[in-house]
């Protein structure tokens, strides 16, 4: 079986301990059901035009395939992964979970008209509110943000970053600008003064490649290529201060793979004991910075042989980086098992909640 | 031995900005003179053991916040051919791992003719033929342009009117702060 399908097996046959899921979406199911919680202008807008909602999360997902719902969780009817139900049937339940968190990758970022983008992630953080978090309080959610503006995102920040359902904030991992940028210290200032975690994501504007060289043909490229644009993020979060100048702030690298965090960080390490006078600000070593700031879900999995396995996750000289995830409904061919038999019992407890539960203080 | 100094040339064989490697018991010293102080290191970086008389010298840059520089332009810092890892002349620390990874310095005074003579007499400081005649290359050259040898240097007197570079051998070492790795396990060494 893979990771996240525990169809027709009690869960304790993998794991007794507790488990806290860092990644399960929340989709949308139409447009239609934001009008609720979007001001009649900007339904005026909608209907005038015609428009389906972004384009964007289709093209990442392409919606008919597993890997943007696996066939057991697809509805007669519907989205898959659009209802409370669903989640709590498919994940919540059979993984008695402890608590998850719920992203939604809905790709407002896609936008480019600042005050309808902004209307429109309200209205879909609202509808998380409404819809996710008050209907199960194992839930917890990732707001979404205005990815195009600093001063909007902070608005939006304050303006639901309060509600104790929200313990991050969305960053998609491909963006116009690198994430590490001074315009946006200001904004991770206000997530960390929350005590909330910078989520970063899989996804992003439809400018931003997967590859640092531009964009693939293939859908098997872009998946395979997406660690780069995190490993580009991190980069930049890490070489433009973004630690030293927000100490308090928490990354979280969901869908992302973890396996080249060591090769990343041996490499920064090395580069940085020579250039360092460019960026004095970064006074200790980058893979240092890793471990302190940022954590990784384990969907998916970077896998390989059991006995390779085993030596990779050494790598990364620490416990305390990986969390747990299904990333439901995505169809990943993980296997928990694998990860499980290789970590020591402590480090498995750690994955499985610890981690998560003092990172999102659940 | 007994001696703890080592006399390794003229003074003003070494002209300000210049350097030069003197041999000391087997051991190669890389001696600066910078804005008229004289510094000496083991010429070896700790990395990979490259020759640091070939690094240059860097303003050292400091930041309390991004976007911040405190500029230390003093120059003070050298930076290993290789791999630009950098290094405090005058202390022999490096920037990135001050308390693990460091090259070993070398007091450097410039004595007097006179206090040298006293010095070589009671035996607490020793000349170094070959290392004489490499610092002062050029400045004592014999007659018919022949150099003069170890053998021949061995014998030289010093002159009360000059100044001599002194090396310690065997500083009195700071005490090493506890090996604390910043790196972790050494990732990217």
């Amino acid at each position: 079986m893979t990771t996240a399908l525990l169809e027709g097996i009690d869960r304790s046959a993998l794991w007794t301990g507790s488990v806290i899921d860092v990644d399960v979406h929340a989709n949308v199911p139409s447009i239609q059901t934001l009008y609720p919680y979007l001001s009649e202008i900007w339904v005026d807008w909608i209907e005038e035009r015609g428009w389906k909602g972004p384009a964007v999360a289709a093209a990442h997902y392409p919606p008919a395939t597993e890997f943007a719902a696996r066939l057991e969780w697809r509805p007669v009817d519907g989205v898959p992964a659009s209802r409370v139900e669903q989640l709590q049937s498919h994940i919540l339940d059979p993984w008695r979970v402890d608590h998850a968190i719920v992203n939604c990758y809905y790709g407002l970022d896609g936008l480019r008209h600042p005050d309808w983008a902004a209307a429109l992630v309200s209205a879909l953080n609202d509808w998380l509110i409404a819809e996710w978090l008050e209907k199960d309080d194992r839930l917890r959610a990732t707001m979404v943000i205005p990815a195009r503006s600093p001063e909007a995102m902070i608005r939006e920040i304050r303006r639901v970053g309060d509600h104790p359902g929200f313990v991050q904030v969305m960053f998609p991992a491909r963006a116009d600008t690198l994430w590490g940028q001074r315009i946006y210290h200001e904004v991770f200032a206000e997530v960390a003064r929350r005590d909330m975690v910078v989520g970063l994501h899989y996804g992003g504007t439809t400018e931003g490649a997967p590859s640092s060289t531009g964009y693939p043909a293939y859908q098997v490229e872009q998946y395979a290529a997406e660690w780069q644009s995190f490993a580009t993020q991190i980069t930049s979060l890490v070489s433009e201060g973004v630690f030293t100048q927000v100490p308090d702030l928490r990354v979280s690298v969901l869908e992302g793979g973890f396996l080249w965090v060591p090769v990343w960080g041996w490499r920064m390490n090395k580069e940085w004991k020579g250039l360092r006078r460019e960026v004095p600000w970064l006074s200790r070593p980058p893979l240092d910075i890793i471990r302190d700031h940022v954590r990784f879900s384990i969907a998916p999995t970077d896998g390989g042989p059991d006995h390779l396995m085993e030596k990779a996750i050494g790598w990364l000289g620490s416990d305390d980086l990986l969390m747990f995830a299904t990333d439901y409904p995505h169809r990943r061919d993980d296997e928990i098992e694998q990860l499980l038999r290789i970590l020591s019992p402590e480090a498995a407890r750690k994955m499985m909640s610890e981690t998560a539960r003092e990172w999102y203080r659940l | 031995m007994a001696e703890s100094k080592v006399v390794v040339g003229r003074a003003d064989a070494l002209k300000d900005g210049e350097r030069t490697t003197v041999e000391v018991n087997g051991r190669e010293i890389v001696l600066f003179r910078q804005k008229g102080r004289y510094y000496a290191l083991l010429n070896r970086c700790p990395h990979r053991g490259a020759p640091l008389c070939k690094g240059r010298f860097m303003a050292n840059i400091t930041s309390e916040a991004v976007g911040e520089y405190v500029f230390h332009g003093e120059d003070r810092l050298l930076a290993c051919p290789w791999h630009g890892w950098e290094f405090d002349i005058t202390t022999g620390q490096s920037y990135f791992d001050p308390a693990g990874t460091r090259v070993r310095p070398f007091p450097v005074e410039v004595e007097s003719g006179e206090q040298v003579r006293a010095e070589i007499e009671s035996g607490v400081a020793s000349y170094t033929p070959a290392e004489y005649a490499a610092v002062t290359v050029g400045a004592e050259v014999g007659t018919g342009g022949m150099r003069p040898g170890p053998y021949q240097a061995e014998t030289f007197d010093v002159s009360i009117e000059d100044d001599y570079i002194v090396v310690s051998l065997r500083p009195p070492r700071p005490a090493r702060p506890s090996r604390i790795r910043t790196t972790g396990t050494g990732e990217g060494q």
